[in-house]
Formats: C-alpha cells, structure tokens, sequence
C-alpha cells in the first residue's frame, strides 16, 4: 500500500496534464455542442446529421480515434504548416473533444425537445426576440438536462483520457501503460485510483452543480462552478511551471527494452547538461513519424521494423546491408539521423519451453512443420500481419492448429501456463533465459535481423553535444547485458527493478 | 391546403368579439395572425390602421396582451417576474406594487407575487395569464381559448372577470372559443368560423333570434336545447 501512496504523490505532473487536457477537451466539446444544439432545435435536418454524426464517432474505438489524429493532423500540415503538432496535446484534445460530443449534444437536444410548447408559445407571446427566448427560457430551463450530458461527457472524457499517453500526450495513462508493460501493478493500480478518483470527484462537483440549476439555486451551482474552475486554474499553473524550449523529448515504444534505453539516453543527455523529458508508451506504428517530424527527438528502433514500414521492402539483403539501407534512406529522405547500432537485436524468434521441446524433438523450425498442425503458436498483435510471419510460413510451408494473440507480456505466460507451444519471441527478451526457453534455428534464414539503431530528429540531427553525449552507447550493448537488464523490469517479486534502476544498472556494466 | 381565407372584417375599438367554430375551423390561426405568431402567405392584418407586418414584433407584442389555453407561465420565475416580464422586454422594471394591483385586479393576493408558478392552480394560472396579458397596458387583449383548461366554475368566473376588466379598461377583445355559450354571454359580437372562413358576423341577440345561418344555428342550437332541457327537467320535479 504504501508503495501505491508513494506513486500516487508522485504523479502531480501527470495529474495536472489529465486536468488540463480533460478539461479542455469537455470545454472545446461544449463550445462545439451548445451552438449546435441550438442550430439542431431549429432545424430537424440539423439534428439528424449532428446526433447522427455524433453517434458514429462514439462507435469507433477511443484508442483508433486518437491513434487516427496522427495522420490527420500530418496531412493538415499542407495547410497550416510544418509547425502543427501532430502528436501530445492537440490530437489528444481534438480526439477526446469529438468523443465528449455525443453525450453533451444528445442531452441538449432532448432537452430542447421536451420544452412545455405552452411556454415557447408565450415567449413569442409575450414579444421575446429568439434570443432572449434562448436566454431566458430554453437555456434556463434545459439547464439542468444539459449538466447532466455535461456530467457523462466529462467521466468518459477523464476515463478516455488515459488512453493519451499511446499519442505521446502525458496522462495518468503514463503509470497504466508503463505498469502493465513492465508487471509493476503498483503502477498500474496508482494510475487506475488517480483517474479514477479524479473521475468520481469530478462528478461529484458537477452534480451539485447539476442539482443547482434543477433547484434554481445559485448560491449552489455557482460554489459547484467555482469549485471545478478551481481545480483547473490549479492544474494549469502547476503545469506551466516546467517546459522550455531546449529539453529534448526521448520517446519509448510499449514494452520494458524501450522503457529502459529511454532511460539510459536520458541519463546520458543529463550528465552532459541537457534537460530531457520522456514520452513514454508510444504506439508503435507513430514513433517513427514523430520523430520524423520532430515531435520528439530520440528514438530507438529496430531495423526490420522500419525496413519493412517505411522502406516498404520485404526482401532480406542481410544484416549489415539492411542497415547501411535505412541510415542512407533515412538521411536522404526523412532528414533522421542515424546515429548506430546500440549492438545488440532484438529479433523476431520462434520460442518453446524446453521440456516441450524435447518431448517433440525439435531444435529448429524446419523440424517443427510436421507437428505444426497440433500446436497453437501466440504472437504479439500484429505479428501475424507481418512479413516475417509471411516469410517463415512460405519458406518451411509452417502451418499450426490454431493461433492466437496475446500482449508482448502475456505471451510468455501463455507459454508458461500451456495456452500456447510456440510464441513469436524477441531475441533480447530477458524471458528467454529466465524461463529457459529453446529459441528454433531458422536454417533458412526467413527471419530479417532487427538491430537496434539510435534515431536522432532532424532538430538535433546536428547537434554535436548529443551525439557525442550518445556516442559511448554505439555497439556496448551486447544481447546478454540487454536481456538481463529487461529480464530485471519484466521479473516479478524479489530482484525486481524500475526502468530507471535498471538503465543506471545496465549504465553500471557498460562503465558508463 | 389554406387553413384561413376569404375573411374580411373590422373590429371596432372598444368591442367584444368572440370567435366561434369548431375544431379546424381557422379560428386559433385567424386569431395569431394578429399578433404575428402566424404570418399570412396573402392577406393583411391592420392595427389602428397598420400592417402589423410591418411594426416591430416586441413594440406589437407589448401592445397586444395574449391569453392562451396552455397559458404558459415561466415555470423558472415566480408570479410575479411572470407578470412583469413584458416590461423588463421592453426595458422598463414593473414596481410590486403595480404588481400587487394586477393581482388584485385578477383576483389574487398580492403575496402570491413570490410564488413560483408549480404552487398554484389551474385557475390561479390563468389568473395570472391574464394579469400578465394585461401588464403591458395593451390596447387589445387576444385569447385563444383562455378558459378551455377549467373546470366549469372557475371558467363562469374567470369569463365574468374578464369581461369587467375590458370594461374597466376600454380594452378591445378578441376571444377565440368553441363554446358558442360563453360567446354568447360574453361578447358584443360573434363571428362563426367554418372551413377557414367567416360565415356569420352577428350580435348575440340576433343569433338567438335565428339570423346568422345554417352553421351558426346549428351552434346556438347546442346551448339551447341544453337549457330547455334542463328547464324542463325543473319543471318535472317541481309540478306546483
């Protein structure tokens, strides 16, 4: 418990970013909504295409829906310019704006629907111009109808919230995603209480506020008003206090080996005097636009992956080739700088527990095809859309019982626990030799190599102090020494690190 | 479809006219047309000799008081922000104590001018419709069914109070009912409405005297046999 304590007080920043963006988010969703209710009580055609507009956007995934602002935002920069952000705070507000619509609209709108037509009939009679029938009768009166809308709008909108931290945006998502990469549930539970704490509180003032306005009291609905504004008044100052203009933004995938090399380089960067910030949990398929872009400054990725990606190739020239390729292509056609290798891979594998292993004979793909058919193999999510499962399959003619995903985490249980025989592991995985798991040859050589390589932005492409601060981690990193630090964050109970102990461990064997 | 046509009259200041006919009849549209709630696709609607199109809706509104069926208070202000709210339109703040007299004059106690609407009745509601109608100081007083919602005593008193206050104002009143009964009691003149068009114009004691029509008969008739049998029924009972 006191662990959780000890995170919870030590998520201000994350807080105060969840309120900002929340709260802007619900505020830029009301400013949309209300004018559009007033329009959609005017006209049925109106109403229609809002609510139903609405409602389609409510049915696609929060997650797609910001993952979704990245390409649109990057193709808007045609229009307003290679300055708009296409990652953090505007895609995020703009996502959760969009989804905060639906319960604020809907609510208003029936709201103006259920007016007393006796009552709207004596506004006219009595001569209110139709804006002081809005202000004086149909806004006080859908009032109440309207905080509740306002009510749902705005605990989806802190729960969704979380789901930030995938576009780079900083939230109390930051200790979720981090917690369930790395099994640290005390993460995960102390980002999971403070959203959700903040989602009940929240709801709570907005209640009274709501009760305020049925009652027509105002004394309640403005200390209800008053309150809520405080609390982002709060939020904001608290949150202007960092930020300036030279800290460099290292960014991280979902899965420890990132969480930790972030790390690393950040300690680095420090040592030699620059301030960093970290964007923790990207999703994997916009690190490398971001950092395209400038979005954020460091990046480590993996050669396979932006081979096939971004070159679009799916041919395997080998591994010095493949990375000579991308260093070249990246240089002339993406302004990133490569800056080497870290020296390790972190490769896709085909992996089985070794007593199942021996029960069946096999030591390398080609000896497993024959007992394919009565086996499940679990890979990470996109792993059987990609061109390394493709290749494997067509070059050994692979074919298993039955397939299944699992979360990069939850595969190795599932080996473990025999929901799965063969998993599509990483090669740097500590797993590997903590559950002392037989990785298969591949003969055939179907499997592309995936070296990680240092990313450098275009904005500090050329900065000489970076690169030279770097410089010390280029080809130190063997597999070994990748593994078992991994193996540190990902283990559970006794020995068990943080990122960042792990990084100064690892930092410590690299005589850094 | 045309839901009012071929009507053409003049209403003299300071007259009663009720407006009678059944369901459908045009007469609730006729009678909107004066204060421009419905807007004619042909036709005019003069006002002491304007085109009430062509005045400015809040300055024709606050010279003409309406009373309606639904009457329509505002269910978030209290009686007396109610009464005064034609006023505050225009600018003007009503003091309580020409609040306190409009009440009076509907019958009210003045302290009820803190209430919220929700405490009262049916029949204080429209009380307070009609004070609020009256509020204005209008020139003309319009009512689309204002006593159809009451029950039969509240209505007799409300109709009778009415009718003193257009006296006692030298008001002009138009008064739109399917009762030809209260038409008849009330009103100096009644117009009967069929199909959207004006097919009797005449006193009440004419229509009892059989002119006015067919359609306009076949109204008064209702009334009639009610009350001749009801007489009948007195007689029966009491053969001394």
């Amino acid at each position: 418990m006191s662990e959780i304590l000890e995170i919870l007080l030590g998520l201000g920043d994350k807080f105060a970013a969840h309120i900002v963006l929340a709260a802007s988010a619900i505020g830029l969703g009301l400013l949309v909504a209300l004018p559009l209710a007033v329009w959609a009580s005017r006209s049925q055609t109106v109403a229609r295409f809002a609510l139903g507009f609405a409602s389609l956007v409510q049915t696609i995934p929060a997650l797609a829906l910001l993952a979704l602002f990245f390409p649109i935002l990057l193709s808007l920069r045609a229009v307003f310019g290679e300055d708009l952000p296409t990652l953090g705070f505007l895609p995020a507000l703009l996502a959760l704006a969009l989804y905060a619509l639906l319960p604020i609209l809907r609510n208003a709108v029936t709201a103006q629907a259920n007016l007393d037509p006796g009552v709207l009939e004596a506004a006219d009679g009595v001569g209110m111009t139709s804006w002081q029938k809005l202000t004086l009768v149909e806004a006080p009166l859908s009032a109440p109808f309207i905080m509740a809308g306002i009510r749902t709008a705005s605990v989806w909108t802190i729960g969704a919230a979380t789901l930030a931290t995938t576009i780079g945006q900083p939230s109390l998502g930051d200790p979720i995603f981090a917690g369930l990469q790395t099994q640290n549930w005390a993460l995960v539970v102390a980002g999971c209480i403070a959203s959700a704490g903040l989602a009940l509180v929240v709801d709570a003032l907005l209640g009274i506020v709501e009760n305020g306005f049925a009652k027509r009291n105002r004394w309640q609905y403005g200390a209800g008003i008053i309150a809520v504004g405080l609390g982002v008044v709060g939020a904001l100052a608290y949150q202007s206090g960092g930020d300036d203009e030279d800290t460099i933004i290292i960014a991280s995938k979902q899965f420890s080996e990132q969480y930790i090399l972030a790390q690393l380089i950040g300690s680095q960067l420090e040592k030699a005097g620059y301030s960093v910030e970290y964007r923790d949990g990207l999703g994997s398929a916009v690190v490398h636009s971001a950092v395209a872009s400038s979005s954020i400054d460091i990046s480590v990725d993996y050669t396979g992956t932006i081979w096939t990606n971004e070159l679009g190739r799916t041919d395997n020239p080998g591994r010095e080739v493949m990375y000579q390729t991308i260093a070249d292509w990246e240089r002339d056609n993406t302004g990133v700088r490569v800056l080497g290798r870290l020296g390790f891979e972190n490769a896709y594998a085909f992996a089985m527990r070794a007593d199942r292993a021996e029960e069946l004979g096999v030591t390398s793909l080609e000896q497993l095809v024959p007992f394919g058919p009565q086996l499940t193999v679990g890979g990470d999510p996109e792993f059987f859309e990609r061109p390394e499962w493709i290749a494997v399959r067509d070059a050994y003619g692979m074919r298993f019982g039955e397939t299944r995903n699992f979360s990069p985490t939850f595969m190795y249980n599932a080996l473990r626990s025999g929901e799965a025989d063969v998993i599509s592991a990483y090669t740097s995985d500590g797993r590997i030799a903590a559950d002392r798991l037989v990785v298969l040859d591949d003969p055939r050589e179907a499997l592309p190599s995936y070296d990680a390589m240092l990313m450098l932005s275009p904005r500090i492409a050329q900065d000489e102090g970076v690169a030279s601060a770097l410089e010390p981690l280029i080809g130190a990193i063997s597999v070994e020494a990748m593994r078992e630090s991994n193996y540190a964050v990902d283990r559970e109970g006794e020995g068990k690190l943080s990122p960042k102990e792990a990084a100064a461990q690892l930092a410590e064997t690299l005589d850094l | 479809m045309t839901a009012v046509g071929g009507v053409s009259c003049t209403i003299d200041h300071g007259s009663f006219v009720a407006l009678v006919g059944s369901s459908g009849s045009g007469k609730s549209t006729l009678l909107k047309m004066v204060n421009t709630l419905v807007t004619p696709s042909g036709g005019r609607v003069l006002f002491g000799g304007e085109d009430v199109t062509t005045l400015k809706q809040s300055q024709l509104r606050r010279r003409v008081g309406y009373v309606f069926q639904g009457i329509g208070l505002f269910p978030h202000f209290t009686v007396g922000e109610n009464i005064a709210i034609g006023p505050r339109l225009a600018g003007e703040k009503l003091s309580d104590a020409r609040i306190a007299e409009l009440l009076t004059l509907v019958e009210l106690e003045p302290d009820m001018a803190s209430r919220m609407p929700d405490e009262l009745s049916g029949g204080q509601r429209q009380r307070v419709g009609v004070a609020r109608a009256l509020a204005g100081d209008p020139e003309l007083l319009i009512m689309d069914e204002p006593f159809g919602a009451l029950d039969p005593i509240t209505r007799d008193a409300l109709g009778v109070k009415v009718r003193e206050l257009h006296e006692k104002f030298g008001l002009t009143t138009i008064m739109v009912t399917h009762d030809m009964a209260e038409a008849l009691l009330l009103a100096d003149r009644v117009m009967v409405m069929s199909f959207g068009e004006l097919v009797a114009d005449e006193t009440p004691r004419a229509l009892l005297d059989g002119e006015g029509g067919e359609i306009a008969q076949s109204l008064v008739a209702v009334p009639r046999q009610q009350a001749e049998r009801l007489a009948s029924m007195e007689r029966s009972e009491n053969p001394a």
